[in-house]
């Protein structure tokens, strides 16, 4: 399989020494759906920015399909679409021009641009706002504008840089079957967010970036693998008095009807039920009590953080 | 991209940008015609008249070709600065950055847009000069390549301006400090012979005036320098300024991180 994007030692050092990317490497195959994660400031929009040639790499290569960013930049921008973080289109523009102008500028004749804006523009559900300035658009709605700009050349991969912030979650579902059926057709996406339920829900590799470096990169399998225990709150079908002893759980009272357990790794949740029916207890629902993917990476992070104090003041 | 990829993306930027300024025709094109009508009436007809001739034509005469450059300069300029600030202001200047249209077809189409509103305004100003003063053209070819290669150079010094500018203060400040005092001081209003020796010379030092002059010579015939030193010095600024924009863009500053 293809190499999508190849990133060799990358590094960023902002004018007043601030090391915004510490070389990090990374590779990301053609079809996959990988999510870029980290806290604020982790350095995954100045890579972005980087792949995207918005900003100035210090050192480092990138290839695109195999086209260097540098040496052969105009093929390896032809295949790329990103959709940024923030808002960045002409606010008097009307929307249909916006894309047809994006277009233009990857050289697309007038003819196939209007038929494409049309066909992104509907699938995007915006084609009645095509005659309408971008300004007057709703959040939600910009955002599925800049995702419809960003495939009018039909890139190979697509980047997005948080496109569900600050969208609804109605919204936010619809635009996750939108970007999973895009991948099942065979455009390679990455993906950064801070809704880690995204991550988990779509993307099969995980790359966790912090402090400039990369601290994890695999698929999203064994990185839940390595979930040292999960947390289950169940609802209790009546009150209990003494919480149950359970070999391999640790368990915590929220209410009389409401236990929360830690099961560790190795254990399974038969064992758990298994025990609760030995000791009378009958249950009447059960959730996570947080996202699996979430748990990991904010353990990562501390951990990350633990071992390097010094760069994360740095910041 | 190939060479039509890249002609539909410098088509793409011009038409853009001449619709950038059509639309908003009453910010771009209506005030450089009052500005001008008032100099005519002011400095043609009521001060014109106690001045007399000036390079053998009636005052009002000799002014026109100075008028109609000085809007050229100020609007080709002014187009260019505020447009492609205006684009990285709203970061628009991202949708050119990550698509593979060239450096070159980034400034000629950005350029092509100040040309066109220079230009237009240019049409205005001489339509209405027809008011005030008759319009002779001694040659049509030194009238059309000086203001079009004029309109070219202040495009491309705005567009520089625009790429250094990092608030709205900074598109105001070349053009109020500097081309607005070089443009009065061109020789628009005046004849340089008329300076003494020394603020003669000086002024050969402004550019602007081998421009309004070479305009001057293909509209009237009259002229304060030679036809190829207005020609030499604009070829020369136009290469200056179009490497510097070239690198500016290549290098990303002001528009890259």
């Amino acid at each position: 399989m293809e190499v999508a994007l190849s990133i060799k030692n990358l590094t960023k050092k902002y004018e007043g020494g601030v090391v915004a990317l510490n070389g990090i490497s990374l590779e990301v195959l053609e079809g996959d759906f990988m999510a870029l994660l980290g806290p604020n400031g982790a350095g995954k929009s100045t890579a972005i920015g980087i792949i995207c040639s918005l900003i100035n790499k210090t050192a480092g290569k990138v290839t695109v399909f195999s086209h260097d960013i540098d040496t052969d930049f105009p093929s390896a921008k032809q295949n790329i679409g990103i959709v940024p973080q923030e808002f960045n289109f002409n606010q008097f523009e009307k929307v249909e021009d916006i894309l047809i102008q994006q277009a233009g500028y990857f050289g697309i004749k007038l003819k196939t641009a209007t038929a494409r804006t049309e066909k992104y523009l509907k699938l995007l559900g915006i084609w009645d706002k095509r005659n309408v300035q971008s300004r007057m658009l709703s959040g939600g709605m910009k955002r599925r504008l800049m995702i419809a700009r960003a495939l009018v050349h039909e890139p190979k991969l697509l980047i997005l840089d948080e496109p569900t912030a600050g969208v609804d979650i109605e919204l936010r579902r619809s635009m996750w079957d939108f970007l999973l059926d895009l991948n099942n057709k065979g455009t390679t996406i990455i993906l950064t967010t801070h809704y880690l339920e995204e991550a988990e829900r779509m993307c099969r590799t995980i790359a966790i970036i912090d402090n400039g470096d990369i601290i994890e990169n695999t698929s999203k399998r064994d990185l839940l693998a390595k979930l040292d225990q999960e947390t289950f709150v169940l609802d209790l079908d009546s009150d209990v008095e003494k919480l149950p002893d359970l070999p391999g759980c640790r368990v915590r009272k929220i209410d009389p009807r409401t236990l929360e357990f830690d099961i560790l790794r190795g254990r399974t949740l038969n064992e758990l039920f298994d025990g609760l029916t030995r000791q009378g207890i009958k249950v009447k629902s059960m959730r996570n009590k947080s996202n699996r993917l979430e748990e990991l990476f904010v353990a990562l992070v501390k951990k990350q953080n633990h071992h390097n104090p010094s760069k994360n003041n740095e910041k | 991209m190939d060479i039509q990829g890249q002609l539909i993306a410098l088509q793409t930027i011009c038409v853009k940008e001449i619709r950038r300024f059509t639309r908003i025709w009453i910010q771009t094109l209506v005030p450089p015609a009052i500005s001008v009508i008032l100099y005519f009436v002011i400095f043609g007809q009521l001060i014109g008249g106690r001045i007399g001739n000036m390079g053998g034509y009636p005052y009002i005469q000799y002014i026109v070709p100075g008028l109609i450059m000085m809007s050229v300069i100020t609007n080709a300029y002014s187009n260019v600065v505020s447009s492609f600030f205006g684009t990285k202001f709203q970061r628009s200047i991202e949708e050119l950055l990550v698509s593979p249209t060239s450096n070159t077809v980034i400034i000629l189409g950005f350029v092509t847009g100040g040309v066109a509103r220079g230009l237009s305004v240019g049409v205005i100003v001489t339509a209405l000069s027809l008011f005030f003063a008759k319009l002779t053209i001694h040659n049509i070819w030194v009238t059309m390549t000086i203001v079009f290669l004029t309109s070219v150079l202040f495009s491309l010094g705005g567009l520089i301006n625009a790429i250094y500018a990092t608030k709205f203060d900074d598109i105001s400040i070349v053009p109020t400090f500097v081309l607005t005092p070089l443009t009065y001081l061109g020789g628009v209003f005046y004849s340089i012979d008329l300076l003494p020796t020394f603020w003669a010379v000086v002024s050969r030092g402004n550019p602007i005036v081998y421009m309004v002059s070479g305009f001057r010579y293909g509209i009237l015939g009259v002229s304060d320098v030679g036809l190829a030193a207005s020609y030499a010095m604009i070829l020369f600024f136009i290469a200056g300024l179009y490497t510097w924009a070239w690198v500016l863009i290549h290098k990303g500053i002001g528009i890259r991180s």
